[in-house]
C-alpha cells in the first residue's frame, strides 16, 4: 500500500510539474497578496473557481457554503480561509469504503462515455494493472464502431498479457457483450472489462444500445458485481455534467474515470457531478504511460484544483 | 435543460426593461450580469467573458432602443452583434492552391480531439470538390491510429500513405509529398498525434515537420466541449506552430461550444469547419453568427430579431394597423403576411429559432409543422388564383366565384371555403385587438400580426 501511494504522489506531482506553465492565477498568490477577507477576495477565489472549471452553479453554492462557515467560525484570516475551503472540497470529493470492491469479485465492468475521452486506453491500462495484481482478466471490445477500436484495444491486451473477446468492426456490440460475458463465466474470469463506442449522450438510439447492453448483462450474468465507469475528459467543461446526466439515465454509474489530468485543465467539473449526482471519482489519468491510471486521491486532486501558476504573468 | 433556464432568465430581466426609449447603465448591468453568467456556463474563459462584457457594457448604455424591438431585444441584439463581430465576420475556407500545385496541411491538436476523423472528412470534403487528396499517417504513437487512418480513407476513397511506426513524422511526411506527386495528388493532409501543449518534446516533433517541410496550413482541431482551458491549448499551439486555423469537433452534441469563442479571442485565428457527426460527411462551414446565438444559449432568436427587423419596416406596420383599424384588411394584406413569415424560413425556422424550442429544434417532434407550412402554401395558391378585384373586396366571393378560384388553384372547393372562413375570423380578430390598441395612438406598438411572443 505504501509503495502504491508513493508511486502515486510521485507520478501526480511529475504530472502536475507541467502545469507550471499554466497562465491561471492560483489560489497561492490570491492568499498571499490579501491581508484580510473581503469582496474582492471572495471575487478573487470565485474567478480561481471558475477557472478551473467547476462551474458557475456549483462555484456559487461553495462560495455561498464558505461564507457561512466564515461567519460562524469567525475566521479572519484568509490562510484559515483557504483551509476551510480545501477541506470542504475534499470532504465532498471522499471516496467511499467499498468503491474499489470490484477488484476483489467477480465482476463485470462497463466503460462508458463520449467520443474521445480516452475509453480504450484506460481500459488498457486498468487490464494491465489488474493482471499484475494477479488478476484473471478479461476485456470485451464492444467499440465495433469507430475505425480501428478493436485493433487499439488488441495492441492494449497484448501488452498487459490479457485476452481479447472480439468480432470484426461493424458487428452488434450487444453481441461481442454477450460472447464475452458467456466467456468471462466459462473461463472463471474475476474481471471483465468491457470497452464501448463513444458516443454523444443526445444521440437517443447510441444511448439506447448502451441500455439493451446493460441489459444483457444483468441477464446472462445476474451474480457478477457490476460497475459502471464514466469516462471524462478532464478539458470538457460544463457540458461533463450533461454527459454524466444522460448516462445516468441509461446505465446505473457507479464511479469516474477523469483523463488527461496531465495538462493545464484542472478537471473541476467533476466537484459540480459529485455535488449534483453523488458519484465518486475513482480514478485520473495523468499520462500516455499504464501506470498513469491512478486511484482518485481527494486531497491531492483538491490541491491540484488549486496550485496556480508558479510562473509570472 | 439548462438552456432553456438560462433564456429564461434572460427575459426575465428584459421583461423589466421594457417600455423605456434608452438603454440606461442600470438596464444594461442587470441585463450584462445575466449575459456573463450565460457565457461562463457556455465555457467561454473567464477572462475573456469580462474584457467582452465590459466593452459591450459601453456600448450599449445610452443607445436608443429601435423602435421596432423592446429594450431586452436592443440589448440581446447588441450582445450578439459583438459576440459575431468577436466569432469572425464571415465563413472562411482553407485555401487550396491553384491547379495541380500541392496544398500540404498538417492537423495538431490534444489527444481525443479527434483529429483521424477530421483528416479524412477533410479529404473527402476536397475530393468532392474534384481534387485529389492524400492521406498520411503521422501518428506514430497511438495503438492502431494508422489503422484508424486507413480505414476512413477507404471510406471517402482516397489515397493513404504510411511508413509505419518505426519512421519520424518528418521522413514520413518528406516521403509522402514524393508519393504525391508522383500520382498527381494536389491536397497532402497529414493526420499527426495528439499531443499536450506543455509536452515540449512532443511540440518539437511537429515544429521539426513545419521547418523541413513546406507546411501551408497547420489546423488546429478542438473538442468544441472543451472549458476554460481552451485559451491555454490554443495559445500555446498557436505560439509554438503559428495555426493558420481551427476546426470545432463534435458540435452534434449539446454543448454551447463557449470555446470557439475564448480560441478566437486569443489568436485571432479563424475558425474554417465544424464536425457534426459520426459518418464521414459530417462536416460543415462555420458560420460566427450562428456559433455566437449557440453560446448565448437564445437559440436563434437573435436572427428572428434580425429578420422581423428587415421584413417588417415601421411603414407597413403602421400603414396596415391604419387598415385594421377601418377594418380594411383585405386578401392582399393576407397574402403579405405569409410573405413576410415565408421570408423569415417558414413556420419551422420560426419555431426552432425560439428559444425553449432547444438546439435543432429538439422539442419541435410533436408539432406538425408540415401541415402548418402546407396550408400556409395553400392559402397562398388560393389568394393567387383570385381576381385583383376579389382580393380587396373579400365580401364580393361568392359561390361561382368561389368554384372558379377552387378550379384555378386545384383545390377543392371545401378549401376555399375553409379559408375564407378563417380569413373571416382573422378580420374579426385583428379589428378586436385594434380597439384594443386603439385611441391612444401609440406608435409602434403593433408590431406583428402573427404575434410572436419573445
Amino acid at each position: 500500500m505504501s509503495e502504491e501511494k508513493k508511486g502515486f504522489f510521485g507520478r501526480l506531482a511529475a504530472g502536475l510539474a507541467k502545469t507550471r506553465n499554466s497562465i491561471s492565477n492560483g489560489l497561492n498568490s490570491i492568499f498571499s497578496a490579501f491581508s484580510s477577507i473581503d469582496d474582492e477576495f471572495y471575487d478573487e477565489l470565485e474567478e480561481t473557481l471558475i477557472m478551473a472549471d467547476i462551474g458557475i452553479n456549483a462555484t456559487m453554492d461553495i462560495m455561498d457554503d464558505l461564507k457561512t462557515r466564515v461567519k460562524e467560525q469567525k475566521i479572519k484570516n484568509p490562510e484559515d480561509c483557504k483551509q476551510l475551503l480545501i477541506d470542504s472540497i475534499v470532504d465532498q470529493m471522499h471516496v467511499p469504503e467499498d468503491a474499489y470492491d470490484f477488484e476483489k469479485k467477480n465482476s463485470v465492468v462497463l466503460v462508458i462515455g463520449v467520443n474521445g475521452v480516452g475509453k480504450t486506453t484506460s481500459i488498457g491500462k486498468l487490464a494491465g494493472q489488474l493482471k499484475s495484481d494477479g488478476k484473471r482478466v478479461l476485456v470485451a471490445a464492444a467499440d465495433t464502431f469507430r475505425a480501428g477500436a478493436i485493433d487499439q484495444l488488441a495492441e492494449w491486451t497484448n501488452r498487459a498479457g490479457v485476452e481479447l473477446i472480439s468480432q470484426s468492426e461493424g458487428s452488434d456490440p450487444a453481441a461481442v457483450v454477450f460472447d464475452a460475458v458467456t466467456a468471462a463465466k466459462s473461463r472463471h474470469a474475476d474481471i471483465l472489462l468491457c470497452d464501448t463506442a463513444g458516443r454523444l449522450h443526445n444521440k437517443k438510439n447510441l444511448m439506447e444500445e448502451l441500455r439493451k447492453i446493460n441489459k444483457i448483462i444483468d441477464r446472462e450474468y445476474p451474480d457478477a458485481f457490476r460497475e459502471t465507469l464514466i469516462v471524462l475528459d478532464g478539458t470538457t467543461g460544463q457540458n461533463a455534467l450533461a454527459q454524466a446526466k444522460q448516462f445516468c439515465e441509461v446505465a446505473e454509474i457507479t464511479g469516474i474515470i477523469i483523463t488527461k489530468l496531465d495538462g493545464t485543465a484542472k478537471g473541476g467539473i467533476a466537484v459540480a457531478i459529485q455535488k449534483e449526482l453523488s458519484i465518486p471519482v475513482k480514478y485520473i489519468g495523468v499520462g500516455e504511460h499504464i501506470d498513469d491510471l491512478q486511484k482518485f486521491d481527494p486531497k491531492a486532486f483538491v490541491e491540484a484544483l488549486f496550485e496556480g501558476d508558479k510562473k509570472e504573468e | 435543460m439548462a438552456f432553456d433556464s438560462l433564456s429564461e432568465k434572460l427575459q426575465n430581466v428584459f421583461r423589466n426593461l421594457r417600455n423605456k426609449g434608452r438603454l440606461t447603465e442600470d438596464d444594461v448591468k442587470a441585463a450584462m450580469r445575466e449575459v456573463k453568467m450565460a457565457l461562463l456556463e457556455a465555457d467561454v474563459n473567464f477572462k475573456v467573458v469580462k474584457t467582452f462584457i465590459s466593452s459591450v457594457q459601453e456600448r450599449a448604455v445610452g443607445q436608443d432602443v429601435l423602435k421596432s424591438l423592446t429594450p431586452g431585444q436592443m440589448v440581446i441584439k447588441i450582445v450578439n452583434e459583438e459576440l459575431t463581430r468577436l466569432m469572425g465576420d464571415e465563413t472562411t475556407e482553407i485555401a487550396l492552391k491553384p491547379g495541380n500545385e500541392i496544398t500540404t496541411i498538417m492537423m495538431c491538436g490534444l489527444q481525443g480531439a479527434g483529429k483521424t476523423t477530421m483528416a479524412a472528412k477533410l479529404a473527402g470534403k476536397f475530393k468532392s470538390k474534384g481534387r485529389k487528396p492524400l492521406l498520411v499517417a503521422c501518428d506514430i504513437y497511438r495503438p492502431a491510429a494508422i489503422e484508424q487512418l486507413r480505414i476512413n480513407a477507404g471510406k471517402v476513397g482516397v489515397d493513404f500513405f504510411q511508413m509505419g511506426t518505426d519512421h519520424a513524422p518528418v521522413d514520413i511526411v518528406k516521403a509522402a509529398i514524393e508519393h504525391a506527386k508522383s500520382n498527381n495528388e494536389n491536397v497532402v493532409i497529414i493526420d499527426t498525434a495528439g499531443r499536450l501543449h506543455i509536452d515540449e518534446e512532443m511540440m518539437e516533433e511537429l515544429i521539426t515537420v513545419k521547418e523541413n517541410v513546406g507546411i501551408d496550413h497547420t489546423i488546429l482541431t478542438v473538442d468544441s466541449m472543451t472549458g476554460q482551458d481552451a485559451v491555454n491549448v490554443a495559445e500555446t499551439f498557436n505560439a509554438k506552430l503559428e495555426i493558420t486555423g481551427v476546426i470545432l469537433t463534435k458540435l452534434d452534441g449539446d454543448t454551447r461550444g463557449g470555446a470557439a469563442l475564448s480560441i478566437k479571442f486569443v489568436t485571432g485565428k479563424p475558425i474554417f469547419y465544424i464536425g457534426t457527426g459520426e459518418k464521414m460527411d459530417d462536416v460543415e462551414q462555420f458560420y460566427p453568427d450562428r456559433m455566437a446565438s449557440r453560446i448565448l444559449g437564445m437559440g436563434d432568436i437573435l436572427t428572428l430579431i434580425d429578420k422581423a427587423e428587415a421584413n417588417y419596416n415601421e411603414e407597413q406596420a403602421r400603414e396596415l394597423e391604419k387598415k385594421i383599424r377601418k377594418a380594411e384588411f383585405d386578401f392582399n394584406d393576407y397574402l403579405e403576411q405569409i410573405k413576410n413569415m415565408r421570408n423569415m424560413g417558414g413556420l419551422g425556422k420560426i419555431m426552432e429559432m425560439l428559444p425553449g424550442m432547444g438546439i435543432g429544434g429538439m422539442n419541435l417532434k410533436n408539432v406538425d409543422l408540415a401541415a402548418g407550412e402546407d396550408g400556409m402554401r395553400q392559402m397562398e395558391t388560393i389568394i393567387n388564383s383570385m381576381t385583383k378585384e376579389e382580393r380587396a373586396n373579400p365580401d364580393i366571393l361568392n359561390p361561382s366565384r368561389k368554384n372558379r378560384i377552387a378550379k384555378g388553384a386545384g383545390v377543392d372547393i371545401a378549401d376555399v371555403n375553409r379559408m375564407v372562413k378563417q380569413f373571416g375570423e382573422t378580420r374579426k380578430m385583428m379589428k378586436q385587438m385594434s380597439g384594443m390598441f386603439g385611441g391612444k395612438g401609440k406608435k409602434g406598438k403593433f408590431k406583428m400580426p402573427f404575434n410572436m411572443k419573445f
